[in-house]
């Protein structure tokens, strides 16, 4: 009986997890702009979408943010995760506890911050030269996306790195391999899956991020998640429904890939 | 375990993380400090200067109310979290071991999906022609629609679908790794169901319990959106506040004050339970 009771509320929470999503591919084939009765099926939206040539470029705009911003902060997080590790430095309870700040502290906050430096920067710039422009942008919110992910990157190395065996690169060095020559044959390998896991996280965080994009892109600047955020201000659309379900859908891609690494990793 | 203090590559190690969260995470905090002491300016954002002033402005009863309604969704947003996803994922923690890497990928998934697109399903399912309504009416069991969205209802709703996998995930971790031995114990020497939930379940998951009320309630105050896009112009949260005074109010150290504010009441928060845990520890020892 209890059992019973366990699947039938597990199910209940699925489908609450999953409905509205489910809801929303379906309508994004109905072929009708306002209604929610089902008038028949349509590719009709996905076809617009790909005439959209703006929602197209600030898609584009994403991804490359999504990649770049995921790549760096993969490769900051990883030294900063060995580094935190492994070394002893000046600065290191402040490089901790920042890390803990940031992860932490609510996006809205860590967005208002960097817009006060990207601003001050700027004005600071418009004094030295007129010539020089800081103004906000890919810059800006590059250096913001790297600022958020790296955390992630350092908390998920550092889990795996207090998994594994010290003695692999005592060996190392005791066989008279150079810091980097460690880092590179030993540690790095060794770290791999929780490095990909890292830059995964890294770009779907990117590529979620509404709020501090919204405060660092300034007006020339701008990212898909803040395009849809004002379509959907402006209402319900179909239009909305169909990149809902092609993000869905890549969300789908990107958790199918990192199990298969993670899958692999295990054996 | 280190040799040479002078290693180029240990120096590139610690000095660029150092160095990025120095310059992107110390200094702009400490300059959102400064600025919410500095007056509001006529031309330039601030002016020099040393004022009070934000700070005052939030003793305003508008303001306070603000806070206050704000606090009162995310902990709302938080107890239901906490009551629908603790047995959820004693379930998913207490189902057959083959089977739990689905179960959990499953609860991953909408984790990884972009917030705003839940926070946009949710629209459709609330709205006055939305699935909710439409259903309800062709069951005859309403006749007008209800009005659903843009209520402080839909934005707990919104806030609740969007962060329960964040409770799920890190209970799910406390509560797999509790010792089934340790139940039975406690059965065996006549606890009741509810004793041992209480006295030995609850405990031993309260790390859990504690990342995952973490996890919802501080962005809970700050998602924005969420009560932009389902509250309508009726719920403000502070998030709201906060996000106003940046991009459209133009009054950075009011701003400033709040989100300086808010960052300090969440630190009160976490040093209280650190203090609590402590104390809890303690007493386990004595």
């Amino acid at each position: 009986m209890q059992r019973y009771v366990n699947i039938a509320y597990a199910t209940l929470v699925y489908a609450f997890l999953y409905f509205p999503i489910v809801i929303l591919i379906v309508f994004s084939f109905n072929d009708s702009t306002y209604s929610l009765a089902w008038h028949g099926f349509t590719w009709r939206w996905y076809e617009k979408l790909a005439d959209n040539d703006v929602l197209i470029e600030v898609a584009l705009n994403s991804v490359t943010i999504g990649v770049l911003a995921a790549s760096l902060a993969t490769v900051l997080g990883t030294l900063g995760a060995v580094a935190l590790y492994h070394y002893d430095f000046l600065g290191k309870r402040l490089v901790n506890g920042l890390v803990f700040v940031l992860i932490m502290s609510p996006e809205i906050v860590m967005g208002l911050s960097l817009l006060t430096l990207f601003v001050t920067v700027q004005k600071v710039a418009a004094l030295i030269s007129e010539s020089l422009d800081a103004s906000l942008g890919f810059i800006s919110v590059l250096l913001s996306h790297v600022t958020f992910c790296t955390p992630f990157v350092i908390v998920t190395v550092l889990s795996r790195i207090n998994g594994f065996d010290r003695h692999l690169i005592e060996a190392a060095k005791d066989l008279g391999a150079s810091e980097f020559y460690t880092f590179r044959k030993v540690i790095l390998p060794l770290l791999m899956p929780a490095v990909v896991a890292g830059w995964l996280l890294s770009f779907t965080l990117s590529m979620d991020d509404v709020i501090i994009t919204q405060f660092v892109s300034g007006p020339d600047y701008e990212l898909l998640p803040l395009r849809i955020y004002s379509m959907v201000k402006r209402g319900i659309t179909p239009e909305v429904n169909a990149l809902s379900a092609i993000m869905f859908v890549a969300t789908l891609v990107i958790v199918a890939i990192a199990q298969a690494l993670l899958k692999e990793n295990k054996q | 375990m280190t040799r040479s203090r002078s290693n180029p590559f240990r120096r590139v190690a610690t000095g660029s993380i150092f160095w990025w969260l120095f310059i992107f995470a110390l200094i702009p905090n400490a300059m959102v400090v400064m600025v919410s002491f500095m007056p509001r300016g006529e031309t330039e954002f601030v002016e020099l200067g040393l004022t009070l002033e934000s700070y005052g402005k939030l003793l305003d009863p508008l303001y306070l109310q603000v806070f206050w309604e704000s606090f009162w969704l995310a902990t709302l947003t938080t107890l239901l979290c906490l009551v629908i996803g603790y047995p959820f994922a004693y379930i998913i923690g207490r189902a057959p071991r083959h089977l739990r890497p689905l179960l959990v990928l499953l609860v991953i998934i909408p984790f990884w999906t972009s917030s705003l697109v839940r926070t946009y399903a949710m629209m459709i399912l609330l709205g006055t022609q939305g699935v909710i309504n439409t259903a309800l009416i062709a069951l005859g069991l309403i006749t007008e629609p209800l009005e659903l969205l843009f209520t402080p209802g839909a934005v707990v709703a919104g806030l609740v679908y969007t962060l329960l996998p964040f409770m799920v995930l890190p209970l799910y971790a406390s509560i797999e790794k509790l010792d089934v031995r340790l139940i039975e114990a406690a059965r065996d020497l006549g606890a009741r169901k509810l004793t041992t939930f209480r006295k030995v379940i609850i405990p031993l998951t309260m790390p859990g319990i504690v990342a995952g009320c973490m996890l919802v309630f501080l962005p809970g105050l700050g998602m924005y959106y969420v009560s932009d896009i389902l509250g309508g112009a009726k719920t403000t949260l502070i998030g709201n506040l906060i996000q106003r005074q940046f991009l459209s109010a133009r009054d950075w150290p009011f701003g400033s004050a709040l989100s300086v504010t808010l960052t300090l009441t969440m630190a009160l928060m976490l040093w209280a339970y650190v203090v609590a845990a402590r104390r809890a520890a303690q007493k386990v020892e004595a």
